[in-house]
């Protein structure tokens, strides 16, 4: 006989799955279209091939610290791809993938990991946050932001994303209790890709689930295999709908992996096995989504090369706009401190751009 | 004596610590298996085991917290912070608890607990990872305030700050960890916390400062060399306590100060140095003091990081004309 505490526990330990590792389905699959089926797959080998590039590109001194998400695709194109233009999100350091699919520019990713501040600037019209490095403090941004298209009577949902390792911060909890106390369309997505940095979830929680923290909040909470992009789907199918007509908020919890270091400035050797990381490519969300539509008669091997190629020209052409940029004009750090700039940073800015004219100068006559 | 770099010196310090005196217990994010994310808690974990190496939850306010209630039983926590822009979730710990716990219980209970905080600029970080946060905490009464700029002093004053009766912000320019190599002793040795350091011996202008600004204060003092100026440098070493005698004693010699720090401007480290040279020596100077600083904008992101950050020409430039007054 199930404990009391294991029956209350059970739905949030189920893991909700649509595809198999093989690509077979196993549970029902969401109601799209062949053309979105494979816009989703397009998406997934597009964030893979950026992902790859800007590593590369760090390794080669080209870019700063960067997070790079491979594995996390499923993740990244699930959670983003039925958000209306309205909507919003307020993405981590790892979370540039839901950024484009949400309508960030991939310049504007690659500038900001190259280390200027436009790149924080979303395009007018595109409701994406700035990438917040200080762990879980967004989610209370997200559940904010919702709560005020409530308040205004408008239906625009708000999606906040945090890692496992986040839901240890104070932030996380008290994201999840306003938004339960004031029933906000918000939805707080977490990426449970077992590790934060080097320490290992075990050492975060000791909850057998991080969904099952929605029950001290009487909130929906469901967990999902991260690694199913049509499993991610269903599931924000779900909460979308539910945050949109009124039903207020819901925690996700989806189970993931990243496949390289934390950032590349870590070494993850320290702290993990190769077999792990090969246990869990095997896993591939990429490689499980064509085999799907392979299976289904919607993609073909020659489709499969000629989408990677795509890609590839695709981000060569994004990293030249972004280097052909050269540095951030110099005056932009002091610009946008107020709505007016103050006497002081007047005087400093002057002082600053007198001072380039003159070293730029010295420079020239030296040469 | 050993070659160190400071990371290796910090670590070494904690080891020895930590063989010394049992109540030292080390804490925080990846200070455990992973030996920190600059190594500077690399090989404890091994040696001291999971129950005094401890990698806590990722919760900064749960991590000086926790810490405070240690350190009140008994226990010598010392607690990393990863970055200096993640002291801010425990903020609330730092200035309504550790700091005037001393105080507010007159004298029954202490929180003698180290904050190590890898911190400032220059090493091409993301947001977040570059702050100077020294000025926001010399204005909370109740917490001393140390900044090491040589392996030497980073091992002496982390003991020192770990046998200190009270609780001590740690912090270590980043930019500096690996950027030499110093004899250290391997045994047991203090620095003690308040004390300056007088960094290059001159006679015609004073320059304070403290942290990864040294190694640049000291270059501008070699480049005024050759031009005729002779500059001294005070390494600070601590800014809570400030020490005021060396810097009367050194105003009084050469009657012109440059104060340098890479904090924005206002109310900065510099400000106050500048008022306390006001109050206890104004009339040994022969010109007005001038700051260098940052600016008083947000950490600039990597690419305009170098506009932002104090250099030699910039400091050099201060020189001169505090010299030409
Ligand atoms: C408040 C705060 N503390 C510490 C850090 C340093 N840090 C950056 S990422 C990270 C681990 C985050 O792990 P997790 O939430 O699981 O997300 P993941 O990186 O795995 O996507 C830490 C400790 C930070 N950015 N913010
Ligand atoms: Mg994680």
């Amino acid at each position: 006989m199930a404990t009391r505490e294991e029956e209350l526990l059970a739905p949030y330990l189920q893991v909700r799955s649509v595809l198999g590792v093989d690509g077979t389905p196993v549970g029902p699959e969401p109601d799209l279209t062949p053309d979105q089926l494979r816009e989703i797959y397009r998406w997934m080998i597009f964030l893979r091939v950026h992902d790859q590039r800007l590593l590369t590109l760090q390794r080669q001194g080209r870019l700063g610290t960067f997070a790079p998400f491979s594995g996390q695709e499923a993740c990244q194109v699930g959670s983003a791809y039925l958000l209306e233009p309205r909507d919003w999100i307020f993405p981590t350091y790892r979370d540039h993938g839901a950024m484009m699919v949400h309508g960030v520019p991939e310049v504007n990713i690659i500038r900001y990991f190259m280390g200027d501040e436009w790149g924080s600037r979303s395009p007018d019209g595109v409701n994406v946050f700035p990438i917040s490095i200080p762990i879980a403090t967004q989610l209370n941004h997200a559940v904010g932001c919702a709560w005020a298209s409530k308040i205004k009577g408008e239906d625009a949902v708000a999606v906040g994303y945090v890692g496992d390792g986040g839901t240890s911060e104070g932030d996380f909890h008290e994201a999840l209790n306003f938004a339960s106390v004031f029933n906000v369309p918000a939805i707080i997505f977490v990426q449970n890709n077992r590790y934060a940095i080097s320490v290992p979830l075990h050492r975060q929680m000791k909850s057998r689930s991080i969904a099952q923290r929605a029950i001290a909040y009487d909130i929906p909470g469901v967990r999902v295999d991260g690694q199913d992009v049509l499993a991610v789907i269903s599931v924000f199918r779900e909460a979308i709908d539910r945050a949109r007509s009124g039903g207020g908020p819901t925690l996700i919890e989806a189970l993931t992996y990243r496949y390289g270091p934390h950032t590349t400035s870590d070494d993850p050797k320290r702290y993990r096995s190769q077999e792990e990381v090969e246990e869990w490519q095997a896993r591939d969300p990429i490689e499980r989504m064509r085999r799907y539509l392979v299976a289904r008669g919607l993609w073909t091997e020659q489709e499969d090369e000629d989408l990677w190629a795509w890609a590839r020209e695709q981000v060569a052409a994004a990293v030249a706009e972004a280097e052909a940029m050269g540095r951030p004009d110099p005056a932009a750090i002091f610009d946008y401190v107020y709505a007016e700039l103050p006497w002081h940073l007047r005087e400093q800015k002057e002082k600053l751009l007198a001072e380039l004219a003159r070293r730029q100068g010295e420079v020239k006559s030296h040469g | 004596m050993a070659r160190m770099t400071m990371v290796q010196a910090i670590n070494d310090a904690l080891r020895v610590a930590m063989r010394r005196d049992p109540r030292v217990v080390v804490m925080g994010e990846d200070v455990g298996v992973n030996g920190g994310v600059f190594r500077a808690t690399d090989g404890l974990y091994q040696e001291f085991g999971p129950d005094r190496v401890i990698d806590t939850p990722l919760a900064e306010a749960g991590i000086i917290g926790t810490a405070i209630g240690m350190a009140v039983n008994g226990l010598r926590p010392v607690a990393e912070i990863q970055f200096d822009g993640f002291l801010a979730p425990a903020h609330e710990h730092v200035v309504n608890h550790l700091a005037r716990i001393r105080w507010r219980s007159r004298g029954r209970f202490t929180a003698p607990v180290v904050v190590r905080i890898p911190s400032f600029g220059g090493i091409r970080a993301l947001e977040h990872h570059s702050e100077s946060i020294e000025a926001w905490y010399m204005n909370n009464p109740g917490l001393k305030i140390v900044v090491p700029s040589t392996a030497y002093d980073a091992k002496g004053l982390l003991l020192a700050a770990i046998e200190d009766p009270d609780p001590v912000l740690f912090l270590e320019p980043k930019r500096l960890y690996r950027a030499f190599r110093e004899e250290v002793p391997e045994d047991y040795y203090t620095v003690p916390i308040g004390k300056a350091r007088v960094a290059r011996e001159g006679r015609d202008v004073s320059l304070f400062t403290y942290g990864a600004m040294v190694p640049v204060a000291l270059e501008a003092a070699e480049k005024a060399a050759q031009e005729g100026i002779d500059v001294e440098v005070i390494d600070l070493r601590s800014l809570m306590p400030l020490d005021v005698e060396a810097i009367v004693a050194s105003v009084q010699k050469t009657g012109r100060v440059v104060v340098l720090n890479e904090a924005p401007r206002t109310a900065g480290a510099a400000a106050e140095i500048i008022a306390l040279i006001n109050d206890k020596a104004l009339l040994y100077l022969e010109a007005p003091v001038i700051r260098v600083t940052g600016f008083d904008v947000p950490m600039p992101y990597l690419l305009s990081e170098d506009l932002y950050l104090p250099d030699a020409e910039r400091v050099l430039a201060a020189i001169r004309e505090v010299r030409s007054y």
